[in-house]
């Protein structure tokens, strides 16, 4: 070892772990670099949806391509909320649904989370096993009898229609029902013995224990309803009863003539409350997604 | 509310009418129907919207029912849609197209979403940010998402073909309005959709996997390639299995997206068997037809995840 390199051994007691903590420094940028290029890729359609909202009609297919509108105009936006056909209606369509959902399936699923996770009785397990065995029946084949079902009960064309079979989600179930399981039994027996009822001990003693569990089930909730495009395309005709993304279909095609620009704006509308939620509980949210696809 | 009043109203009459009380004969504390009050809603529930229509659902694929006749205008025809379906070419190529969508479109956004889920799982400036980027595009509804999508890929002036006209390519393809490249268009804007969920389940999947692994993988001196073959990619597999099952699901059974986008054109070249019983039921009114193709297509189902599952088995690391 020449005199030069244990100087230098000196000053950095262990040369080699520096130089590989520089390599990885220099990793660690760079793979944040690629990675914030291809994130813009990914944005890209964002950003091109919010800047033609904000554009004249005629610029939007400007050539060469605007990405900055100018002139910047709200006028799109203005039509959209205060025209003839208003996102307002479509909105408190939409927020009714979702609301009326998120309340409905969190108290159905959780009261039956709690029987099959807490509870005990016979055929349990058959029961339970039949309600998971429901969730392999594909949607596409329920929609023409549902249809057929909703018409003759006369809910067809109702924001019932679009609330009720979205009750009964088995994912939320089995979540639930995990969850309950999980927690101990000596809580109600103790309650139990002194003196509560039944429907006490499940209000009072194991539901709070499940309130994170149904923060994460009503974001998801809330983003599945409010983006559900299908079962209103199906269930409802009367445009006074459109939902956020049925109603964004009648800016695009107006008499066969396409106006994108409120098309865009109502889009950019649309997903702005889904947005909100998303940033507020962020980590709550990747977190109940993940949870939701791992189970 | 009227759970608790039938639980307390109930187990007062119960106890009211019998004189000589049990001491106790309750095995876990509560009487047998308990658990019954509370699966009420979901049973009412899962009966009337699942089981039913259901089992409606499989009878009127033998019907050649219309909505115009009412419930009265049901008829039995046995086999008869089966047999029609069999005949139909455009059955037939509509499973082709379907095997496009699903088949070539969910296996490319489970790869890119594994790629980018590892990636994102490494240590790198503002991650949080970038990872929420990602995951952004499956925040959006189905019509948002499809007319950003349209405008972007507009055939003569949309930003992408000008841009793939300013990088020299001379006619680029014209996207929607093509029969060869409108369902190439549609696999990848699902792609953009649901890749970046993809990517948050694998990584999430990633961080659940034991670190010993890997130190015994570097003891035994496995360089990053062989630690990805021998430990990453086998604990992934579970997850991978149930995203390709269930998006392959998922995506032969949308027709919203399509409807929306091309309905189901140009010509028929996006007219996937999920729009094509759309449409015979929605359009032609023949739901008893319609029937037909949603049963077919929840038996192609069945014997597809069947399969899969079983050649999942026994690879994964924890299976």
């Amino acid at each position: 070892m020449s005199t030069a390199s244990v100087e230098a051994a000196q000053r950095a007691p262990h040369p080699g772990r520096s130089r590989r903590r520089r390599r990885a420094r220099i990793a660690y940028w760079t793979r944040g670099l690629i990675m914030s290029l291809l994130a813009l890729l990914f944005l890209a359609p964002f950003l091109w949806m919010l800047s033609s909202a904000l554009k004249r009609n005629g610029d939007i297919f400007s050539v060469p391509t605007q990405w900055i509108p100018d002139p910047l105009v709200w006028d799109n936006f203005i039509e959209v909320w205060t025209g003839e056909r208003s996102m307002l209606r479509y909105f408190s369509n939409s927020t009714i649904v979702v609301v009326a959902t998120i309340l409905g399936q969190l108290f159905v699923v959780t009261l039956a989370g709690y029987a099959f996770g807490q509870l005990k009785f016979k055929g349990q397990n058959v029961l339970f096993i039949a309600f998971l065995a429901t969730s392999m029946v594909p949607a596409q084949l329920l929609l023409v009898p549902r249809f057929m079902f909703f018409s003759q009960i006369g809910l067809y064309d109702t924001l019932m229609a679009l609330i009720v079979p979205g009750l009964a989600s088995v994912f939320a179930t089995f979540l639930l029902r995990q969850h309950f399981a999980a927690a101990p039994r000596e809580l109600g027996e103790a309650a139990r013995i002194d003196g509560a009822s039944e429907w006490r001990i499940f209000f009072r003693v194991y539901l709070p224990l499940a309130r994170p569990m149904l923060a994460a089930l009503a974001i998801l909730i809330f983003d599945s309803t409010w983006n559900d495009y299908e079962s209103a395309l199906i269930m409802i005709t009367d445009e006074s009863k459109y939902t956020v993304p049925l109603g964004l279909t009648r800016f695009m095609s107006d008499d066969g003539t396409v106006s994108l620009g409120p098309a865009l704006a109502g889009s950019v509308s649309s997903i702005i409350p889904v947005l909100i939620i998303f940033l507020i509980f962020q980590r709550h949210f990747m977190k109940s997604m993940a949870r939701a696809g791992l189970r | 509310m009227t759970v608790t009043e039938e639980v307390s109203t109930s187990e007062g009459r119960t106890s009211g009418s019998s004189s000589r009380r049990k001491p106790r004969r309750l095995v876990n504390g509560y009487r047998w129907w308990v658990p019954w009050v509370f699966l009420v809603p979901i049973v009412v529930l899962v009966l009337a919207f699942l089981v039913v229509p259901l089992f409606s659902g499989l009878f009127i694929a033998f019907t050649d029912w219309n909505v115009v006749s009412g419930i009265e205008g049901i008829r039995w025809i046995g086999l008869a849609n089966f047999q029609e379906l069999f005949q139909d070419d455009m059955f037939w190529s509509s499973i082709g197209r379907t095997l496009f969508y699903a088949g070539v479109g969910t296996p490319l956004t489970v790869a890119v979403g594994m790629l980018l889920g590892l990636a994102l799982n490494q240590p790198m400036p503002a991650r949080g940010l970038i990872r929420a980027i990602f995951f952004l595009p499956a925040l959006v509804n189905t019509i948002a998402a499809g007319t950003v999508w349209l405008s972007l890929l507009h055939p003569t002036s949309g930003p992408v073909n000008q841009a793939l006209t300013a990088l020299g390519i001379e006619d680029p393809p014209t996207w929607f309005v093509s029969q060869d490249w409108a369902l190439p268009a549609i696999v990848i804007m699902s792609v953009w959709i649901s890749a970046g969920y993809v990517a948050i389940l694998v990584i999430a999947a990633l961080q659940d996997m034991p670190p010993e692994l890997y130190e015994a993988a570097e003891i035994d001196g496995a360089g990053v390639f062989r630690q990805f073959t021998t430990v990453t990619f086998p604990g992934l597999v579970p997850i991978l299995t149930f995203l390709l099952i269930t998006s392959f699901i998922g995506r032969s059974q949308t027709f919203g997206l399509i409807q929306f986008m091309t309905g189901g054109g140009p010509g028929d070249s996006t007219t996937v068997l999920s729009y094509y019983m759309y449409e015979a039921g929605f359009h032609s009114y023949r739901f008893g037809y319609a029937a037909a193709i949603g049963v077919m297509s929840m038996l192609g189902v069945l014997v597809l995840s069947v399969g899969l599952f079983r050649l999942q088995r026994g690879r994964g690391l924890y299976t």
